[in-house]
C-alpha cells in the first residue's frame, strides 16, 4: 500500500525548456464564422431531417392570455366568487366529503382528466379519468366500502389552487383556468401532482355556481405513475 | 439455493420473487434469450420512426426502416456506448447521429458516417469493422403486425414459441372486418411495488375478484340496477365493473386452458354481443368480409385474457393489452396500450375504450387493490414469516392433453404450477 508522505512533498521534474515551448499559442479555436460547417455538419450536413425533439416544443400550444380585469367592483365581485368556488373545490377533495364535491356538479356535469393538452373531447378519448355524476357514484361507493382494501393505508391530500384567470363571463356561464399542486400522501410516501383546471361554471335559476365541465390537465400526466390515482384531482 | 429446489409441484419458494440473484437469471436466462414483446407495427409508420423499448436490461429501439421493415436495435453507440436516443419515441430521419462525438448510423444500424474518419486508420475499429455499427437484435419477427425480438440466434421461432397464445392476436384482429388493428398513440405507464410473476399469476387468478374487486364491483352494481330499473337497459362499461363482484361459484365454472411455454387463456364470456345496433352494425361487417360461419366463429370465442409469458396480457375482445418490463425483484414496470379495429364502426372502438378508461388508465378503479394486494405480497415475501408460496387449490384435478393443461375448475392454480413449469424449463435449460 501507498502510503502518504507526510514530509516535504517530492519536487516535480523539470520539463525544461521544451515543455514552455509546448504551451505556446499555435491554434485559436474559433466559432464557425458566417456559413462555415459546425464539425458535426460537416460529416452529416442535413443532420438528418427529423422532426422537432419531444422536450421542446413537439406540440403547438395556445399562447395564454391574461385573465379578463376586473374594472368595475361587480366584476371584482365575479373573481372573487369564482376564486372561491375554485377553493371550496380544492377543500372539499382534501376533506374527503365526495358527495358535497359531487354536489357542486350540475346534472350534465363532467370531470375529465385527458392524456394529452391537445385532446379535445372528452368522450371518445382515451383518458385519465372520464366520468359523469354517475361514474362518480360509483367511484365515491368504491372508496366508502369497508373493503375498498388500497384505502386502508394513510392517505391524505394537500391542494393550493392559483392563477385564476376568467376568460368569458356571462350570466349564465364562466369559463376560468387555474393552476394547481396536489400533494399527496400515501403509507409514508408523498408524491406530486401538478397541472391546469379548466372549469365550465353554469350560474343556475338559483343564482349558485355549479361546474358543468372540470377538465384537469397534469402536467405529468404522461409519466409513469408510481401507483394509480383513486380519486379525482 | 438451486432452482431445482425452489419450485416444487405445488408450491415454490418466496426467493423467486424476491432474490436479486434469481432476478438476475431470470434476465438472463428468460427475458434476453426468448421472444420479447416490442410493439406494433403502427407505433413507427414512417420511415425513421422509433420506439424505445426494453428487453430484460438491454435498451433497444425499435424502428421502421426506408424499406418498410422493422429493425430492433442496442440503443448505444459502439464508440463510447451513449445511449443513441434519449426519449420514448420520435422520427430520427435517416440516421441515427450520437449527441456526443456524431458517429452516424443508417436505420438498419449500420455506419454511415465516422468523424475524423482518418484517426482511425490503421486501428481496428474502422468502419469495415461491423463493430463499428449499432449491434442489432439477433431475431426480428412479426405476427399480424406485433412485433417481437429475441437477443439470440438459437431457439424456438416466433410460432413455435407463441403456439396456441397466438389466438390473442388472431382474436384481436380478425374482429376487424380486415383483418388489422391499429395502435391509439398512448401509452399509459404504471409502475408496480412487486415481482413480475405477482401480475402474470394475477392476470387468470380467477377466485380473486370478487374478494380484492368487490368494493367497485358492489358500487357499480348498485348504479347499474338503478339504470336498468329507470330505462330498462344500462350501457355496458358499467357491467364491465359490475361482474369483478361475481360469486365464486360464477369464477369457478370458468375455464382454463394452459400452454407450453407458461402462455395461458381465462376463458369467460363478456356478455359483448347484446342486440343493440351498434354491435349489429359491426357484426353484418364481418359477416360481409368473412361469411356467416367465420364471422360467427370469430365473434363466438371465449376469452377474458390471454397470456403471453412472462411479459404480456392480452384482453383480445376489447384490444388492449399490458406489457411487464421488469426492473428490479420488487419493481415492474407495465405498459398499457389499445387498439383500434380498421374498418370497424367508432362505436365499437369507444365500447373497448370505456374499459380502457375504466380499468386499465391510471386512474384505474381495479387495478387500484390488485398494486395493493402486489406490494403487500412482495412484502409478505420478503419476510420470514414462511418459506413457501402455496399454489395448491384444485392440485390434482389437472388434465393435460397434447401438452396442454386443463383444469375443470376456472378458480384452479394450475395456472400458476404451469407457470412455475415453463419458469423452470427456462432456468434450467
Amino acid at each position: 500500500m501507498n502510503k502518504i508522505p507526510s514530509s516535504a512533498p517530492q519536487a516535480i521534474p523539470n520539463a525544461g525548456p521544451d515543455f514552455e515551448r509546448l504551451l505556446g499559442q499555435e491554434v485559436v479555436i474559433e466559432a464557425t464564422q458566417g456559413s462555415a460547417l459546425t464539425g458535426a455538419q460537416s460529416i452529416e450536413p442535413d443532420h438528418s431531417p427529423r422532426a422537432s425533439q419531444a422536450g421542446s416544443s413537439a406540440q403547438v400550444r395556445q399562447l395564454p392570455r391574461a385573465g379578463i380585469l376586473s374594472r368595475t367592483s361587480a366584476e371584482a365581485d365575479v373573481q372573487r366568487e369564482v376564486e372561491q368556488f375554485l377553493y371550496l373545490q380544492a377543500e372539499l377533495l382534501d376533506s374527503k366529503h365526495w358527495q358535497a364535491w359531487i354536489d357542486l356538479f350540475d346534472a350534465q356535469g363532467v370531470y375529465w382528466m385527458p392524456v394529452m393538452p391537445e385532446q379535445i373531447e372528452w368522450e371518445g378519448s382515451p383518458s385519465i379519468f372520464a366520468e359523469d355524476k354517475l361514474m362518480m357514484e360509483i367511484r365515491k361507493g368504491r372508496v366508502s366500502h369497508p373493503n375498498a382494501w388500497s384505502q386502508a393505508p394513510m392517505w391524505e391530500t394537500n391542494h393550493l389552487v392559483s392563477h385564476v384567470a376568467l376568460e368569458s363571463v356571462s350570466d349564465t356561464e364562466i369559463c376560468v383556468r387555474s393552476r394547481f399542486h396536489m400533494m399527496e400522501l400515501r403509507r409514508d410516501s408523498v408524491r406530486h401532482f401538478g397541472g391546469r383546471y379548466q372549469h365550465t361554471l353554469i350560474r343556475g335559476n338559483d343564482g349558485a355556481l355549479r361546474i358543468r365541465l372540470q377538465r384537469v390537465d397534469m402536467f405529468n400526466g404522461q409519466a409513469s405513475f408510481d401507483y394509480v390515482l383513486q380519486i379525482w384531482v | 439455493m438451486k432452482v431445482e429446489q425452489l419450485v416444487e409441484p405445488d408450491r415454490v419458494h418466496k426467493h423467486v420473487y424476491t432474490d436479486q440473484a434469481i432476478f438476475d437469471a431470470e434476465m438472463e436466462k428468460i427475458w434476453e434469450r426468448t421472444w420479447v414483446y416490442c410493439g406494433h407495427e403502427s407505433q413507427v409508420k414512417a420511415s425513421g420512426d422509433y420506439y424505445a423499448v426494453t428487453i430484460g436490461r438491454q435498451p433497444m429501439i425499435m424502428v421502421r426502416q426506408g424499406d418498410s421493415s422493422v429493425q430492433v436495435l442496442y440503443n448505444r453507440c459502439p464508440h463510447r456506448g451513449v445511449q443513441l436516443v434519449g426519449n420514448l419515441h420520435g422520427n430520427t430521419g435517416t440516421s441515427f447521429v450520437c449527441s456526443y462525438h456524431a458517429w452516424s448510423f443508417h436505420l438498419n444500424g449500420t455506419v454511415r458516417a465516422i468523424p475524423l474518419a482518418k484517426g482511425y486508420e490503421g486501428t481496428r475499429m474502422t468502419r469495415d469493422n461491423p463493430d463499428c455499427g449499432m449491434k442489432r437484435a439477433a431475431r426480428v419477427d412479426s405476427y399480424r403486425g406485433f412485433v417481437f425480438a429475441s437477443l439470440v440466434d438459437e431457439g424456438p421461432s416466433l410460432t413455435e414459441f407463441l403456439g396456441e397464445a397466438r389466438i390473442a392476436f388472431d382474436d384481436m384482429c380478425d374482429r376487424s372486418p380486415v383483418g388489422e388493428v391499429e395502435v391509439v398513440p398512448v401509452c399509459h405507464r404504471v409502475m408496480q411495488h412487486s415481482n413480475w410473476k405477482f401480475f402474470m399469476e394475477n392476470q387468470l387468478d380467477a377466485l380473486h375478484p370478487s374478494v380484492t374487486h368487490q368494493s367497485t364491483g358492489i358500487s357499480a352494481g348498485r348504479v347499474e340496477k338503478r339504470i336498468k330499473a329507470e330505462r330498462g337497459s344500462a350501457p355496458l362499461y358499467y357491467h364491465y365493473l359490475s361482474t369483478f363482484a361475481s360469486s365464486f361459484e360464477q369464477w369457478d365454472a370458468v375455464q382454463t386452458i394452459n400452454f407450453p411455454y407458461g402462455h395461458g387463456i381465462l376463458k369467460a364470456y363478456m356478455g359483448l354481443r347484446p342486440q343493440d345496433p351498434d354491435t349489429l352494425e359491426h357484426e353484418a361487417l364481418l359477416v360481409k368480409a368473412y361469411g356467416a360461419e367465420r364471422a360467427e366463429e370469430y365473434l363466438s370465442r371465449s376469452i377474458h385474457h390471454v397470456l403471453v409469458y412472462p411479459y404480456l396480457s392480452v384482453q383480445s375482445p376489447l384490444q388492449q393489452l399490458r406489457c411487464l418490463r421488469p426492473i428490479a425483484p420488487n419493481k415492474t414496470q407495465s405498459e398499457i396500450w389499445h387498439f383500434r379495429l380498421k374498418g370497424a364502426p367508432e362505436a365499437t372502438y369507444r365500447r373497448s375504450l370505456w374499459y380502457y378508461n375504466l380499468v386499465n388508465s391510471p386512474a384505474t378503479m381495479i387495478n387500484a387493490d390488485d398494486l395493493e394486494n402486489w406490494a403487500k405480497g412482495q412484502w409478505g415475501l420478503q419476510s420470514n414469516g414462511g418459506d413457501w408460496v402455496s399454489f395448491h387449490r384444485w392440485y390434482g384435478d389437472d388434465r393435460e392433453e397434447n401438452g396442454v393443461t386443463y383444469s375443470n375448475h376456472g378458480t384452479s392454480e394450475v395456472v400458476m404450477r404451469n407457470q412455475f413449469r415453463a419458469w423452470t424449463q427456462y432456468m434450467l435449460a
